[in-house]
């Protein structure tokens, strides 16, 4: 859809603006808000440019620079620190080569930091894009990232 | 049997809409539509005494009855979804498993104070509940339980899905009327209260997830049942999540008033490994209770007099292997970075306690430390502008209270301020 069309199928109106900003990152590949998008957003929602980057830069789930295909958001909040989230940190990192808030080279993964996302009965958690993953182990780190590379390899 | 906002759960398949009016769902509404006055179910609210299970414990009959007096219209409803404090997840799996029980909730809460449009505020990440209510505000649609002139009565209700976008701040009820209406998350100041001018400036009530799951069976079953749950101050069960070092982390659903003891030896099967230290009850936001305030019943009042509160429900056990400073580095990293930036005494002073535990863990800290902890931590509960900064004092101050002994080791008495110069200005801002 183009921007136009997501913003007639909300609404034009301010209360749809999130809604709008989360179908626009969806459905870019690269999994952010690009500038073109929000200027057009801002002539289709007659709310100025810099309301539109004030509003959405304020909701972590939103981006303005491109992202890889799979976003890993690891919890790093204290349920998930205490049973070892910073050593699954690491490992994603010495794997992948990348830090917080970096993407790889192959423009495969970005690798970000988040607060809790209410899965903490499998503690250390983590989501990749919309898929959650529990009770983490470094061993397990690998076989997920692996079946990834494997399947995008192909 | 201790369940009420869980019976379901587990039990039904939540997809399943005829499972759910085999379990005598809908009935409550039915017989509020047909039998009862919205002055009668504000009556059985209040008599339940149940209080909002969001956190801040307001009693909901009052509540509602706020909503239902104010003037202006239309009137909205709210189901705060948004579930965002660390180690909290009941109302997930709430949704998840029985979800028209919540919608079931919403219907009476907007017959009784008369709102026709409802709407669940649900944090982007829980994939599953959204499409569990999404599918389950259909069916109910279906068989006119929602929509036009339910039970065929004239009362229309309508309820739609906001998504957030990732903000801690967002739960907090007049921040989260700003993101629903496609502003900045920030706290707005009260009064005006949200029952008054809510969404679109327009009467409000904003209640979580629990509190709606209660609603149908104390209309099905009345107060005195309700009651019969729980204590005295606090009637009704209470759902926790009980995570860290222990056997079973997971969901529960006990009465009000038992005790931590119970909940890790009984419920969740004993410490996993190593031996209880602390436990850090109602979130990243809650207090932390050393070993010796283990039987103290957890309900509302207890906790109060003994200065802590019992917050979302989140319990995390930790043993011996968690240090104290370690652990509230990582409690105020999330606070510095959920703040919203409003007031500068919680965009900054949380930075500056992040800071200050670092050190401490690294056993580095300036030789006045904890002083200065305590002063911020005292100055964000009396001026933070909203519940979210004056909240950060309860885990800063329980901490300093029962492991003050410990968190001195990691102070350097040695280690002076250095005055602030042109030369270094910009390396003490530098804090990364
Ligand atoms: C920082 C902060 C975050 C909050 N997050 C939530 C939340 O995720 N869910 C919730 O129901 N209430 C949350 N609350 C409490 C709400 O402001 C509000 O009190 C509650 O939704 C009212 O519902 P109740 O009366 O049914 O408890 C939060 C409060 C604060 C200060
Ligand atoms: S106390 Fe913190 S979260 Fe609340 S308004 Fe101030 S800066 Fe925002
Ligand atoms: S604390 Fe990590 S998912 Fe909740």
């Amino acid at each position: 859809m183009t921007t136009k069309e997501i913003v007639k199928k909300h609404g034009n109106k301010r209360e749809n603006l999130l809604q709008i900003l989360h179908d626009i990152q969806n459905q870019n590949p690269a999994n952010y808000i690009c500038k073109e998008d929000i200027y057009e957003l801002s002539k289709e929602m007659k709310i100025p440019v810099s309301e539109i980057k004030g509003t959405a830069s304020f909701y972590t789930m939103f981006s303005f620079t491109p992202r890889g295909k799979y976003v890993i958001r690891v919890c790093e909040s204290p349920p998930c620190h205490i049973l070892g989230a910073q050593t699954i940190f690491e490992a994603i990192e010495s794997e992948l080569s990348v830090k917080a808030g970096e993407t790889t080279d192959d423009g495969l993964f970005t690798l970000e930091g988040t607060s809790c996302l209410g899965v903490c009965g499998v503690a250390p958690a983590m989501m990749i894009n919309d898929e959650v993953y529990g009770n983490l182990n470094e061993e397990k780190i690998y076989k997920i990232l692996g079946q990834i590379q494997e399947k995008e390899r192909k | 049997m201790n369940r009420i906002v869980l019976e379901n759960c587990g039990k039904i398949n939540p997809e399943d809409i005829e499972e759910y009016i085999g379990a005598d769902g809908y009935e409550a509404l039915g017989i509020a539509l047909e039998k009862k006055t919205p002055e009668d179910i504000i009556k059985i609210v209040k008599d339940s005494g149940l209080v909002g299970r969001g956190g801040a414990g307001f009693p909901t009959g009052l509540k509602w009855s706020f909503a239902k007096s104010a003037k202006k219209s239309p009137k909205y409803i709210i189901c705060n979804a948004d579930e965002g404090e660390p180690g909290t997840f009941k109302d997930r799996l709430i949704m998840e498993g029985d979800p028209h029980r919540v919608l079931e909730g919403m219907a009476i809460c907007g017959y009784t104070i008369g709102a026709n449009t409802a709407y669940i505020y649900i944090r982007g990440e829980y994939r599953l509940s959204i499409q569990r209510l999404t599918k389950a505000i259909k069916d109910a649609e279906k068989l006119g339980l929602l929509g036009k002139n339910i039970f065929g009565t004239n009362f229309d209700f309508n309820v739609k899905i906001k998504i957030g976008a990732g903000s801690y701040v967002c739960g907090e009820e007049t921040a989260l009327l700003n993101s629903m209406e496609g502003l900045r998350g920030e706290p707005r100041l009260k009064p005006p209260f949200p029952a008054e001018s809510g969404f679109l400036s327009k009467p409000t009530n904003v209640n979580n997830v629990e509190t709606f799951a209660n609603i149908a069976p104390i209309i099905l079953n009345g107060a005195d049942w309700f009651r019969k749950f729980g204590t005295e101050s606090t009637p009704g069960t209470k759902v926790y999540t009980i995570l860290g070092h222990v056997k079973r982390p997971g969901l529960i659903e006990v009465p009000m008033g038992i005790s931590l003891r119970e909940i890790i030896y009984d419920y969740a099967g004993g410490m996993s490994s190593g031996k209880f230290k602390m436990a850090q009850v109602g979130g990243t936001a809650g207090d932390i209770i050393p070993s010796a305030l283990l039987d103290v019943p957890l309900e509302y009042q207890s906790l109060q007099k003994l200065g802590h509160n019992l917050g979302s429900g989140a319990i995390l056990i930790m043993n011996e292997t968690v240090s104290i400073a370690d652990f509230l580095t990582c409690c105020m990293k999330f606070f510095a970075h959920e703040s919203c930036g409003k007031c500068s005494i919680c965009r900054i002073g949380t930075r500056q306690i992040y800071e200050a535990f670092k050190r401490l863990g690294k056993k580095d800290a300036y030789f006045d430390e904890l002083k200065t902890i305590k002063e911020l931590a005292d100055e964000l509960k009396l001026t933070a502008f909203c519940p979210m900064g004056q909240s950060v004092a309860s885990p800063v101050l329980s901490a300093l209270k029962y492991f003050g002994k410990e968190l001195a080791q990691g102070v350097n008495p040695d280690k002076k301020h250095e005055p602030v110069t042109r030369e270094n200005h910009n390396i003490v801002l530098n804090y990364s």
